[in-house]
């Protein structure tokens, strides 16, 4: 065999005279002063050599840790209990997306940008198909059944959303049977996306035009069902968590953003609602339809983790009444846009070897028309073209405005895609809500944020 | 030569006078996009120009004459005036766009901010854009702010070139624009002026480059199937135009 | 090592691992390594209708030095793979790392500067699983071919004579460039 001796590429502090310094740990000088990394176990050996000397001590959470939402990295300075600085390092998911879309037709870009915010994806999608028609100026030609089937799959994608908010905001705070709750009534919705779209989750089902399929047979009637269903088995996560007195005590008057805070931070969503302004962007610019709706806009003017909860429990109710009313506005009719030169053309169905484009539509674009045939070519191939501009176009994700700006060069791909994420921006009251507070209320106050990483470092 | 505008009928003024130039920020060659390998469609010699929508000239129309006008009158206090302050206004696809000189960004802002009849509470972030084509102009930093007041949005425009890519921070203004406009630095470069804390924030610390402009590369790999090679989506022929 | 190590081929060293095997395969505990959208699906495996209880595997340990399975689920990014390597070199052996999504496996749809494509790259992977995400019916799939694979473990002299014959099987094995004409 071989002897190969490696060049040591980096100091790791171990030396024969200290062979049991740890590599991931070590100290090291800095304008601050010199730092000690503790990774356990040698925490009387640090003492020992930082006597003397100012002691701050930084806790690191993260970016591997329990807490479910995600590679967020929260670095606290503590004194004793209380965190007397907070701050959040993130990137840890950063993917590229945006650079990734630049190189993908604006439909193929679809399947991109869904997986964002991958707790709301159909909400990256609307999105993002608002600014293309936008750019395209068919926000008027897309067919009704098509807005109502986006409205369904959204507010689909609200409830199942907000449960996951509620069950890992529960669960991180001790609630365990939140989670397996929540959990199980998202399977009942999952089904129902995956009924409509095909997919449980990073549905690329909202396409710029219309949406990739309609709603199957029965469908209707499985939804009904569900929603008949639904507020007597959610009803378990109120009745154990609302007006539940140690939940009530780990959650009131924690992670405190008043409107002035949510304001200057730029807060949207849940957050400032719960600050008392009943700003939703469904009311005041509706898209796809929604002022034809009756809804309510649930807010409450506590500002804490408590008050965010309740919103977000009577958006869930609030939901399931859109969905209601939309199902009984579903008229028959295209899903996709009139335009060919910009619809996109397969007809899917599943058959005896799986999903596939239909057969009615193979013999129409093979046997009938050459036009459809160069049009479906084009269409997947190349892609439809956008005239040149810029434009933004925001929706009310569940986390709050999900905006995307896009720079449109005339061709089959976009210039520039750039998308702000709510929890990008919730992000940054962090800081606001932890400073002064408990280390164990960080946890409550990110729950109530309910970051999604994938959203927040794209 | 007899059918000639000028023989006809008289001089024709198919462009007007003074109208705005159309912003170029790409000139392409052949068609479909191709490049490198041989182009054999046959329209080689075909050479276009992409245009963003010109500027537009007042009336604007609908609120957006109400909010510069606005403007103007408030950036009198500052002893400015929307011509002084503002390169370009353009009005697309209902909405509108204020190109504003870097240096008067902030009174611009400040008055966005404050101003009664303008109230633009919510800045929901800065987002870049690189248009290498433009020489002296490559890197913009894009600004949508959002008045829940008046229930409307703005779009503010600053340009810097790539050799002194500075744009001053609105963060004083808008503290919401912290994260915004360090992920803007960490992707495009652009240094904003009285930032907190301009740190890279995406990528790790130590990072070179600048992810988002367009002459970094995508940075794939090309992958390999049972017997063929399949080269990543940056280097793969494309038929984009 | 241990007994297995000193053991000589034969029948005790087989029913030593067929014990070993029978240990690690039942009560694999995942350490929680969700980076992205596969680990709401792999939170979903754990809960109530996908349980992951059945196979004594609901304890996700948040602690790397109590856990057995990593399991990677999502994109690798640059930033996030250092602290993947010292999360799995946190774990005690034995352990085994299962690679969740095509994001995990290979990079995914993302071949770009800021994926890592392919989390074998950092660590060594005992399973992958494609899928985007996988379906949790997927992921208890590959976790119960992973239990198969483990009760399969060869300990010792056993192992020493697989690992020799692997090698030589790699050795003269057909390259996958070379495998010309399946690409459809």
């Amino acid at each position: 065999m071989n002897d190969v001796s490696y060049e040591a590429a980096f100091d790791d502090g171990v030396t024969a005279d200290a062979p049991d310094t740890d590599a991931y740990a070590g100290a090291y000088d800095t304008t601050e002063g010199r730092v000690y990394t503790v990774t356990g176990g040698d925490w009387d050996t640090v003492l020992a050599a930082a006597d003397g000397e100012k002691e701050r001590v930084v806790v690191n959470m993260g970016p591997q840790h329990p807490s479910t939402h995600g590679v967020l990295r929260l670095i606290l300075e503590m004194q004793g209990e209380t965190i007397t600085e907070a701050r959040c390092a993130i990137g840890y998911l950063h993917t590229g997306i945006e650079k990734n879309l630049e190189y993908r037709t604006w439909t193929q870009g679809v399947a991109y940008v869904t997986r964002m915010d991958y707790l709301a994806p159909i909400a990256n999608e609307a999105a993002y198909c608002l600014g293309v028609e936008k750019l395209l100026g068919i926000v008027d030609d897309v067919p009704p059944r098509a807005q109502l089937m986006r409205i369904i799959t959204l507010e689909l994608n609200r409830i199942s959303s907000h449960l996951v908010a509620l069950a890992t905001g529960g669960m991180e705070m001790g609630a365990l049977t939140a989670m397996t709750n929540g959990f199980r009534d998202r399977e009942l919705v999952l089904d129902m996306l995956e009924m409509i779209t095909g997919l449980r989750m990073n549905h690329a089902y909202i396409r710029p035009g219309g949406v990739a399929q309609d709603m199957p047979e029965g469908g209707v009637e499985k939804i009904r069902a569900v929603l008949k269903q639904l507020p007597a088995q959610l009803d378990g996560v109120p009745t154990m968590l609302v007006d539940n007195g140690i939940w009530k005590d780990r959650t009131s008057g924690i992670g405190y953003l008043d409107l002035a805070g949510c304001m200057a931070l730029g807060i949207t969503g849940p957050v400032l609602r719960s600050a008392g302004l009943p700003h939703d962007l469904r009311k005041s610019q509706p898209y796809f339809g929604y002022e034809k709706f009756e809804f309510d806009v649930p807010t409450t003017d506590t500002c804490d983790v408590y008050g965010r909860f309740l919103v977000r429990l009577e958006e869930i109710n609030q939901s399931m009444r859109i969905l209601d009313q939309a199902l009984d506005m579903l008229e028959p009719g295209p899903v996709m846009v009139a335009d060919k030169k910009i619809a996109w053309p397969a007809q899917l169905s599943i058959g005896g070897d799986g999903q596939g484009n239909s057969l009615e539509h193979i013999r129409h674009i093979m046997g009938e028309s050459m036009e459809a045939l160069i049009h479906h070519f084009k269409l997947v191939t190349e892609g439809f073209h956008v005239p040149a501009g810029q434009v933004y176009a925001a929706i009310e994700a569940p986390r709050g405005e999900v905006g995307v700006h896009i720079v449109s060069d005339g061709g089959t791909r976009p210039y520039r895609v750039h998308f702000r994420d709510p929890s990008f921006n919730n992000l940054q009251a962090t800081a606001a809500m932890c400073e002064g507070g408990q280390v164990a209320d960080v946890v409550g106050a990110i729950a109530s944020i309910d970051p999604v990483l994938g959203g927040v470092d794209r | 030569m007899t059918d000639t505008p000028e023989a006809v009928g008289g001089a024709v003024d198919v462009v007007p006078a003074g109208a705005p130039t159309l912003p170029v920020i790409d000139v392409r060659s052949g068609m479909f996009g191709s490049s490198g390998s041989g182009d054999t469609s046959g329209y080689g010699g075909l050479v276009r120009t992409v245009e963003m929508p010109a500027p537009t000239a007042r009336p604007f129309g609908g609120w957006f004459d109400e909010v510069a006008d606005e403007m103007d009158l408030a950036l009198q206090d500052d002893g400015l005036s929307l011509d002084a302050a503002v390169e370009a206004v353009v009005v697309d696809r209902g909405e509108v766009t204020f190109h504003v000189r870097a240096e008067h960004l902030l009174a611009f802002v400040r008055r966005l901010r404050d101003e009664s009849a303008l109230r633009f509470e919510i800045c929901t972030g800065v987002s870049g854009a690189h248009y290498p084509h433009q020489t002296g102009r490559e890197l913009h930093a894009v600004w949508h702010f959002l008045s829940i007041t008046h229930n409307r949005r703005v779009r503010v425009e600053v340009s810097a070139p790539e050799s002194h890519p500075h744009v001053p921070s609105i963060v004083s203004v808008y503290p919401a624009d912290d994260w915004h406009e360090r992920e803007t630095f960490d992707m495009f470069g652009i240094v904003f002026d009285d930032h907190p804390g301009l740190t890279r924030i995406l990528m790790p610390d130590d990072w070179v480059g600048f992810p988002q402009r367009k002459d970094y590369p995508l940075g794939g790999i090309p992958v390999e199937y049972k017997g063929a090679t399949i080269p990543p989506p940056d280097e793969r022929r494309s038929y984009s135009s | 090592m241990g007994i297995e190590e000193a053991l000589p081929e034969g029948i005790i060293l087989t029913t030593v691992e067929k014990a070993a095997g029978l240990a690690r395969s039942h009560s694999m505990w995942p350490a929680t390594f969700g980076l992205a959208c596969c680990s709401i699906e792999m939170m979903s495996t754990g809960a109530g209708r996908f349980d992951l209880a059945r196979f004594g595997m609901e304890v996700f340990r948040p602690s790397p030095r109590q856990a057995d399975l990593m399991i990677v689920a999502g994109r690798l990014s640059q930033k996030m793979a250092p602290v993947l390597r010292q999360i799995y070199d946190q774990m005690p052996e034995p352990k085994w790392v299962l690679a969740m999504g095509v994001c995990a496996s290979s990079g995914g749809m993302f071949n770009n500067y800021a994926i890592v494509q392919g989390v074998d790259h950092i660590v060594p992977v005992d399973i992958y699983l494609p899928g985007c995400p996988p379906r949790p019916e997927m992921l208890i799939d590959a976790i119960l071919k992973l239990h198969a694979q483990v009760q399969e473990t060869k300990l010792g002299a056993h192992r020493q004579k697989e690992i020799t014959a692997l090698e030589e099987a790699a050795l003269v094995a057909e390259p996958t460039s070379a495998m010309k004409g399946l690409l459809r």
